[in-house]
Parts: structure tokens; C-alpha cells; sequence
């Protein structure tokens, strides 16, 4: 990352807190994610890492604390409002509309910014038809980018697994997040299938300038990935630096680092 | 960036099998417009006043009422048992701007009407907001009752008739008369085509994508910027509007005489099977739907006197029917939720490629 941008946070988590139902998932939680930065959110399961991200896009509301997107503070927050200040999200499971083709399943994500009103659709008017235009080219555009093209009209049902994690990030991508938290992008998927996503991620990252906030397990790739790790155990903060910080720091490798490799044995 | 890598999936004939399955879809690009020369053109001409009156009409109807229904169900994805509710509503609400609005030619009252059972559709979707799957569809068939009750009990709606019942007025539009099977067969007919060109406008767009999102994921929807509960409503209101528009049609261009108990819950399960057997999300399959379910019964009687003799019971047809019905219903919730659309989809695409294949 350049230093001007390095300089700039795009997002704060101030002290951020859930519980559920008295078990507490993240306990005072505070870092900053700079603009332009790839940020990796490592951490073993049930360390809260997506509950992190459903805190950042509204889909959970934080016990206490607050969060700042780009200068903007919130604490409850709906995930529509989330989106419509530029936040995207992927999940852990796929949320994809499966009976939906890939291209439609893309250009859902250009709701928000339809201008034309029902009774234009409905009448196909020359503005309705214009805009449908457009949004379609745009998502031609982004299955080119992300090599879709061959499944245009498939059901994503009907998708290999790794598939669907491309296709979800084209639903998030095309709406032209500034930020966009993809949980485990790379979940369930072989090594070339990874490094394919990682060239995804690396690629929206400079060629859009878009800020990413992505977990991941396998520490290899996140190495490769980004600048800046956040480590997690038990909902708190136990690392957070460049990789070779993180890797160096005592209490990762105490807390992190061995069960990553029992979790990445298991699965 | 993207010269090197081929797609990582080695289901690679899928795409291709689509492609197949998407030209069968449409294997005559004409055919809507060859649809509306044959049903505008000659329909009128070649068939009798009982095909007009009994067959194709109130298939036109079912069709329409179908086509509401499915906005709401099968692309949105909430179940509703109350569809003739909203039919009554449309019927009673165009019988009292035809009765109470003398100057408002017939096309404008049946707008009207329609646009009355949007309203009343909005209303009953409130709740969806909140409440999902079955117990959604339980307000629904609150809604059904209440509907059927208010009908029944305020006699303001049938112009305090002793018997309960509205009748068409003289139908005329821009002065000609329509009241005869041909006139009202191309009046019915006019509208249903207008409103399945706007159907297919809409699923075809974005507030059609907003739908399917919804009915495939709802919290996925809104996470992606989707307003969910509005387009839950929006999918009410449009469904009301067709279905009050049919209800208008069932009332004034079909039977000429209807009471609150043409649209009762009956009506609406009729309605809902039309989906289930034509197909889920899909325009064709209403008319497919409807054709079936009005062909069948004819089918049978004619069926049953062939093989029994006149001795047949009209009574044991009846219930032959239910069975029937009952049957299929079952059999394509389990084996083809999209319904007899996407079966001859199917069939299509097999023989689009019947040389290489069988
Ligand atoms: N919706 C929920 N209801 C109850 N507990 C939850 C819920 N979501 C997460 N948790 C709990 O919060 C903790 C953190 O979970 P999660 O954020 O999914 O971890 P990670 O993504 O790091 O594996 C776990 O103990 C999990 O069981
Ligand atoms: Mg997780």
C-alpha cells in the first residue's frame, strides 16, 4: 500500500462487544482497517470472526461499543443501510438466490441503484429499458472479470461449490462497495481454486481501490494476501500487524497458530 | 489478468445443456405473436358460443387469476390462500364504479376495481413484514374469510339486492356493445394480454429480480440492498391487481351474475393448484394451469360416457376429479415443483436434440 492511503482509516471498531444469550462472542474488540488495505481476520473457529462482519454490515447489533465507516459513526445499523453506504458483504454459507441463473443472480446487486420506478418496468419505457441495458452491460463486465461467463443462464443450485463463492463476490462486486467483508472467500476450495480467488481479491483490490476485510484459515494464503492480519481467540484481539508481526508474536502462536493446524487437519 | 486461467469447474457440458434447454424454451421466437393472431384472428370466428362461454373464457380468467397469484407465490415466494378474496374485492369494487359512476367507461372501472384490490392487497401484506411461510398463509386465509364476510354481510356492495348477487350493467366500450360470448371473449381476452405483457416486463426486471431474491433468500436480499419488506408488499399489491381484475372478469364477462360465494375459499384452493401444476415462476405455466384444469373435467365426462354409456353419474365425475387433482397435486409438489411449464421445457429440449440423444 502507498503511504497517502496508508494514512487514511476507512473503518474503526471502537471497543465492540456481542453477547449471545450471555455467551459472549466479541469481547472489546478495537482496530483500524486503513483505505486501500487488504485486512485478513484469522482466528480459530468460533473465534467471532463473522460475527465481527455481521456486527460491520448490521446484521448483529453490538452489546456495546461503536464502529466508524469512513468517518461516519454507528452502532445498530440495518444491513440495507449498511449496503447503501457502500458496504458488501459474502458469507461463511453461501446466501446465493439459488434458483436464479449466475447473470441474475449479479445483477441483484445493482438493485440499490436502479432509478426507474415500477410503472416504467412494467411499461417497458424507453428509460426502463435504457437502465436495463446498462446494468446488464455492467454485468457482463463483472462475469468477464471473474471468468463466468461460461454459466450466464445456470441456476447456481447447480454450481460447483467454488463457483458459487465467485459468483457471491460478483453480487457484492458489482454494486461498487468500498468496502467488502468476504467471509472465508476460499472455505472448501483446493489449492489452484484458491489461488484463483486470491487473484480475484487481489485484483478488485487495485484495480477498484476497494478496501478488503476477508477471514480466511489457511495462513499461507492470507500471508501472500494482505498487509495487515488481525488475529482473534475467544472474541478478543490477541495479534494485529503485518504478517511477520503476527507470526512472531508469542501469544498468536500460543493461541492461533497450533489450533489452526489441528482445525486445517480436521477439515 | 483473465488470459491464462480456464474455469476451474469441470462440469463444463452444464452450459451447454442449458443453452440447449434455453433455445427448446423458445422454440418459436413468433410464438406469442402467432398466439394472439390465432386468439384474436380466428378464435372468435371458429368457435361456437359454448366454446366462447363455458371453455374459453373462464380459461382466460383462471389464467389471469393464475398469473396474479404466481407474482405473489411463485416469484416472491409467499404462499396465499386467499387469492379469491382479492377476486371478490375487484369484482365488488368495478360493480360499484359501473353502478355509482355511470360516466366511467367499462376498461376505466375495471382499473379502478383493480387498483381497489391492490389497495386491499397492500393492506393484508402488511403482516409479511413480520410473519413468514405458514403463518403468513394463515392471514391469508384470515384474509380469505374476512373478504367473503364483508361482501356478504354490508349489503352497500350489491346495491342492497335481496338476493345478494351483482350483475353485469350493459358492457359496452367506446360505445360498442360487448355483451355477446364474441364481445366479451375479446374483451377478456385484451386485458389478459395486456396484463401478461406487463407481467413479463416485470419479472424480466429488476422489480422481478427483487422478487426472486426475496423468495430465494430474503436476508441474503436485504443484505445486498434489496427492500424487502416494500417489495413484499409491492408483490401483494400487483397480485391483488391482477386477481381483482379477473375477479371483475369472472363476474361481468363470465358468469354475468355473482354473489361473495363465487369467490370462496374453493376458488382460491382452484387457483392455487393452477400454479402448483402449471408451474412456479414461470408466465406460461398459468395458462398451461388453467387449460388443464379447465379441459379436465370435460375430458372426464367425455371420457366417462364413452367407456360407461349415458349411465355415467355426474356426481361420481365429480369426485373422480378430486381425486384426480389431488393426485397431481401431490405428485408435482414432490416430483416438479416448476410445474407442467418446465416439463414440456423439458420434453422440448429432448427433442431439440432428439437425433444425438435417444
Ligand atoms: N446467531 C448466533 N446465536 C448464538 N450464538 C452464536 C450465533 N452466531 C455465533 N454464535 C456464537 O458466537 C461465537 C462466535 O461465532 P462465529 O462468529 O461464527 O465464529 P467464527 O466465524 O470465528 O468461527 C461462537 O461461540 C458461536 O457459537
Ligand atoms: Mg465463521
Amino acid at each position: 500500500m502507498n503511504a497517502p492511503q496508508a494514512a487514511d482509516p476507512i473503518l474503526e471498531v471502537q471497543d465492540v462487544s456481542l453477547s449471545f444469550k450471555g455467551v459472549k462472542a466479541i469481547s472489546g474488540l478495537s482496530f483500524v482497517v486503513r483505505r486501500g488495505e487488504i485486512c485478513a481476520l484469522i482466528g480459530p473457529n468460533g473465534a467471532g470472526k463473522s460475527s465481527l462482519l455481521n456486527v460491520l454490515n448490521g446484521v448483529y447489533r453490538p452489546d456495546s461499543g461503536e464502529l466508524v465507516f469512513e468517518g461516519i459513526h454507528y452502532r445498530g445499523i440495518t444491513p440495507l443501510e449498511a449496503a447503501r453506504r457502500g458496504i458488501g458483504r459474502t458469507f461463511q454459507n453461501n446466501a446465493l438466490f439459488k434458483r436464479m441463473g449466475v447473470l441474475d443472480n449479479v445483477l441483484s446487486g445493482l438493485s440499490r441503484h436502479a432509478r426507474t420506478g415500477f410503472f416504467a418496468q412494467a411499461l417497458g419505457l424507453p428509460a426502463a429499458r435504457g437502465e436495463a441495458r446498462a446494468f446488464r452491460e455492467l454485468a457482463e463486465h463483472t462475469l468477464e472479470f471473474l471468468e463466468l461467463q461460461a454459466w450466464r443462464d445456470t441456476p447456481v443450485g447447480s454450481l460447483a461449490y467454488g463457483l458459487q463463492k465467485r459468483v457471491e463476490l460478483g453480487r457484492a462486486l458489482i454494486a461498487g462497495p468500498r468496502l467488502l467483508l468476504l467471509d472465508e472467500p476460499m472455505a472448501g476450495m483446493n489449492a489452484d481454486e484458491k489461488r484463483e480467488m486470491s487473484r480475484f481479491v487481489t485484483e478488485i483490490n487495485r484495480s477498484f481501490g476497494t478496501t478488503v476485510v476477508l477471514i480466511e484459515h489457511d495462513i499461507g494464503v492470507v500471508m501472500g494476501l494482505s498487509a495487515h492480519v488481525v488475529v482473534l481467540d475467544y472474541g478478543r484481539k490477541v495479534g494485529d500487524g503485518t504478517p511477520a508481526e503476527v507470526k512472531a508474536n508469542p501469544d498468536v502462536i500460543a493461541a492461533y497458530l497450533g489450533a489452526v493446524q489441528q482445525e486445517g487437519a480436521r477439515t | 489478468m483473465s488470459s491464462q486461467s480456464q474455469p476451474l469447474s469441470p462440469s463444463f457440458s452444464r452450459p451447454f445443456e442449458h443453452a440447449l434447454l434455453e433455445v427448446a424454451a423458445r422454440p418459436f421466437p413468433w410464438g406469442p405473436g402467432a398466439l394472439l393472431v390465432v386468439a384474436f384472428g380466428l378464435l372468435p370466428w371458429l368457435a361456437d358460443d359454448y366454446w366462447l362461454n363455458a371453455i374459453l373464457i373462464p380459461f382466460l380468467v383462471l389464467s389471469l387469476a393464475g398469473l396474479g397469484l404466481n407474482l405473489l407465490t411463485g416469484y416472491t415466494g409467499q404462499t396465499s390462500v386467499g387469492s379469491a378474496g382479492f377476486m371478490a374485492v375487484g369484482a365488488f369494487a368495478t360493480y360499484a364504479f359501473l353502478l355509482r359512476v355511470p360516466a366511467l367507461p367499462l376498461p376505466l372501472a375495471l382499473l379502478a376495481g383493480g387498483a381497489i384490490a391492490a389497495g386491499a392487497g397492500f393492506v393484508f401484506g402488511i403482516p409479511s413484514k413480520r410473519i413468514k411461510g405458514f403463518y403468513l398463509m394463515v392471514t391469508t386465509l384470515a384474509a380469505q374469510f374476512f373478504l367473503e364476510w364483508v361482501f356478504t354481510k354490508f349489503p352497500w356492495f350489491y346495491n342492497h339486492a335481496s338476493s345478494g348477487t351483482i350483475s353485469a350493467p350493459r358492457l359496452e366500450v367506446f360505445g360498442h356493445d360487448i355483451s355477446g360470448p364474441g364481445g366479451r371473449y375479446v374483451l377478456t381476452l385484451s386485458v389478459v394480454a395486456l396484463l401478461t405483457w406487463i407481467a413479463h416486463n416485470l419479472v424480466r426486471g429488476q422489480v422481478g429480480r427483487n422478487w426472486t431474491a426475496i423468495r430465494d433468500m430474503d436476508t441474503a436480499a436485504a443484505v445486498i440492498g434489496i427492500e424487502v419488506d416494500r417489495y413484499k408488499r409491492l408483490a401483494f399489491a400487483v397480485s391483488s391487481f391482477y386477481l381483482g381484475i379477473a375477479g371483475a372478469l369472472w363476474t361481468f364477462a363470465y358468469l354475468g351474475t355473482a354473489s361473495a360465494s363465487s369467490f370462496d375459499i374453493n376458488r382460491s384452493f382452484q387457483i392455487l393448484f393452477i400454479i402448483i401444476i402449471g408451474g412456479m415462476g414461470s408466465i406460461a405455466g398459468n395458462f398451461i394451469g388453467a387449460a388443464f384444469i379447465s379441459l379436465l373435467p370435460l375430458f372426464l365426462s367425455q371420457a366417462g360416457q364413452a367407456l360407461l354409456g349415458s349411465s355415467v353419474d355426474p356426481g361420481q365425475i365429480q369426485n373422480l376429479q378430486k381425486i384426480i387433482f389431488g393426485a397431481l397435486i401431490i405428485a408435482f409438489l414432490i416430483k416438479e415443483p416448476e410445474g407442467l411449464a418446465r416439463m414440456l421445457r423439458r420434453f422440448a429440449a429432448r427433442l431439440a436434440v432428439w437425433p444425438l440423444r435417444f
